[in-house]
């Protein structure tokens, strides 16, 4: 199985998914491939992003930069204002023009970890929001693993864990007589239970999945009148048509 | 007010007293045959996605940057901080796709309503070489926003170069300027990309329509419309079955421009992406010549040509019996007026043969394209089991690969040698209300 999931089960729900968005505009959710969970993320929540930008800001900024995305842009998309934007989310001191850079300095990085931790910019969109949820749900406790960490979406990724204290510690179940991990089980429970633990991932993904692609938002919010507008001027159009072509027999 | 647009239309006429009977001539008394159905819109659509292609093109090269350090940054520039920048990209991006969507059934239309046959063999050419053009124009536009699929992607269909014998090696560095795909490419795709290739593609469409409107156009039923009766309501000398191109088929092609546009704002607004056919995920990895993705493929329309490359094995110690193979299979298409010699057009009237001819044409396009594009690669374990993919793929391959050769083949002997039991044409186009 390749990384890159091309098959005509994907082209139609991907289709399928579109249909869904323009019709019921029910939430996207895709169905999971290739071992992957379903991550339910969903860029028009907006309360989701806010809870998503909270975790984000709390525990992952100190790694991980969003170089492409503006704390002011964060602030008119997820209807924050500057004040709570620069109190509750900036904590490198940046301005509010500036875009979101980690403190982590890359070289010293690359030295503790054995590889920079990389900018997550466009994550969502090199991968894909269920892989992102995946991963995120996917750490388990390693003894072997130089950083005492492991992940069953990632194997051997050079990452510690840092949203352990609400999840948990998941340990790994090994297959008998092998070294795959047959599943993951949740030895010591964390501050939220399972399900919030879901939510609370769920809400990151949305958030990164905007953050890949800011423009989503007004995508969704102009879509629906460009359609509505292009099915008048066809209607017109064909009238006109029909109107020019009576007399040809 | 009208006797100011009178008296500047008289200073105009004056001047170039050309420019009126041009514009009857290509407009409003080109007598176009009023059979046209479903099939007769991917012309004009062509021309809408082209228009689309150059206008959100200019708006695009006034953000991007085209060097390897910059390309990538300046493409999320322009997704997030240009003024509606992510609209015209996602306009560019889908209209490429969707151009050649158009295409394709444009070009089978063709060769369904034998509009390539005599005598518009000049037609067909010209809209060959569109096509060519087009794919040039369309793998240089990938490798712009310089992703990992873009660098890659260069990398590989550059390499195509490398197999020719003696000066392969010399030839790739010449095309890339440097050992691999870099600044130097970047900069010349750019400059090729933006400027010398619309320029030969405008070119070459109004000579493709020119060509078209000194012979006429062909119609579903593949008669001359030139050689039926003469005299309609606007011309006592032009053909009865022939109306004005304006206004009877601008206003039906407005109509297919909407349901086109309809479609196309549908993918732009709502699935941009299209599943990672239109923009592929790996794309969004900035060009990286240390991290392979996990399988390189072109974009869609070019897959079932790359197909080809991949299932022709090498030989006598070259590979470049693929490459040749995979320009055969344009070349061929060029060449189909002569390998048809049948005098019948349309597919109502032809034989069985030719039908059946042309489905497993349809079969081996769409079976090597999912060969190039990896879906047989996923496809066959999934239904299958536990076989050898590289044996069974290259089974399936190379089979669609010989029935895509074997439709020309077939074609040729089909109606040199008289096989074909063709059904009596009418005099007159038939009108399908």
């Amino acid at each position: 199985m390749t990384k890159r999931q091309i098959t005509m089960k994907h082209f139609l729900s991907a289709a399928a998914l579109a249909l869904g968005l323009l019709v019921g505009g029910v939430p996207a959710h895709a169905e999971g491939e290739g071992g992957l969970l379903k991550s339910g993320a969903d860029v028009r929540d907006q309360a989701s992003l806010q809870r998503g930008a909270r975790l984000f800001f709390n525990y992952c900024v100190g790694c991980h930069s969003l170089k492409y995305v503006r704390y002011s842009r964060i602030a008119e998309d997820l209807g924050l204002s500057e004040q709570e934007v620069m109190q509750n989310l900036n904590f490198t001191g940046a301005r509010f023009d500036d875009p979101v850079i980690s403190h982590m300095p890359a070289e010293s990085a690359g030295k503790w970890f054995g590889k920079a931790p990389p900018d997550l910019s466009l994550e969502v969109s090199a991968k894909s929001s269920d892989w992102v949820y995946t991963y995120l749900n996917s750490f388990y406790l390693d003894p072997h693993s130089p950083i005492g960490w492991n992940n069953t979406a990632l194997p051997n990724a050079a990452m510690p864990f840092p949203l352990w204290e609400l999840q948990g510690l998941q340990t790994a179940v090994m297959k008998p007589g092998t070294d795959e991990v047959e599943k993951l089980e949740l030895s010591k429970p964390g501050k939220l239970t399972p399900a919030q633990f879901q939510q609370a991932t769920r809400d990151l993904t949305s958030f990164l999945e905007y953050a890949s692609e800011p423009a989503a938002l007004q995508r969704h919010h102009y879509g629906i009148w460009v359609l509505l507008f292009l099915a008048f001027f066809t209607l017109l159009a064909a009238m006109l048509k029909k109107e020019y072509w009576k007399d040809v027999h | 007010m009208a006797n100011v647009f009178t008296s500047i239309g008289d200073w105009v006429n004056e001047r170039a007293p050309n420019l009126a009977p041009t514009y009857r001539k290509h407009m409003t008394e080109y007598y176009a045959p009023k059979n046209f159905n479903l099939w007769y819109y991917f012309g004009s659509l062509a021309l809408v996605v082209l228009i689309n292609q150059i206008v959100t093109g200019i708006f695009l090269t006034m953000n991007y940057n085209p060097s390897a350090a910059g390309a990538f940054d300046s493409v999320q520039y322009i997704m997030r901080d240009v003024e509606w920048g992510w609209l015209i990209r996602y306009m560019h991006s889908t209209g490429a796709s969707l151009f050649f969507v158009v295409v394709f059934l444009h070009m089978f239309r063709g060769i369904m309503y034998g509009s390539y046959k005599k005598p518009r063999e000049l037609v067909w050419l010209l809209g060959m070489l569109i096509f060519l053009v087009l794919m040039a124009e369309a793998f240089m536009g990938y490798v712009l926003p310089w992703g990992n699929m873009s660098f890659w992607g260069a990398k590989v269909i550059v390499s195509l170069f490398g197999t020719i014998p003696v000066i392969g090696g010399t030839l790739v560095e010449w095309i890339m300027g440097d050992f691999l795909p870099a600044d130097a490419t970047l900069n010349r795709f750019f400059a090729l990309h933006v400027i010398a290739l619309p320029i030969v593609l405008l070119l070459l469409v109004v000579l493709h329509l020119a060509a078209l409107h000194e012979v006429g156009s062909n119609n579903p039923d593949g008669v001359e419309i030139k050689k039926g009766p003469k005299g309609n309501r606007w011309d006592a000398l032009k053909p009865t079955d022939g109306i004005p191109f304006h206004p009877y088929y601008t206003v039906k092609d407005l109509v297919g421009v909407g349901f086109f546009l309809l479609i196309a704002a549908f993918i732009i607004f709502f699935a941009p992406t299209f599943g990672g056919w239109f923009l592929e995920h790996d794309n969004s990895i900035m060009a990286n010549n240390l991290v392979t993705p996990a399988e390189i493929k072109p974009v869609w329309y070019f897959t079932p040509f790359y197909a080809i490359v991949r299932m022709i094995p090498s030989f006598a110690g070259t590979a470049v019996w693929g490459v040749l193979a995979m320009f055969g299979a344009i070349a061929v298409l060029f060449l189909l007026p002569w390998f048809d010699r049948g005098q019948v057009k349309s597919i109502r009237y032809r034989g069985t043969g030719y039908k059946v001819a042309l489905g497993v044409f349809v079969i081996a396009f769409l079976g090597l394209g999912s060969v190039g594009a990896g879906i047989t690669a996923e496809v066959i374990p999934e239904w299958f089991g536990n076989v050898d993919l590289t044996t069974w793929e290259n089974a399936f391959g190379r089979l669609m690969t010989l029935l895509y050769f074997g439709f020309f083949a077939f074609l040729w002997a089909y109606t040199h040698f008289g096989w074909e039991k063709t059904k009596p044409v009418p005099d007159r186009v038939t009108m399908h209300d």
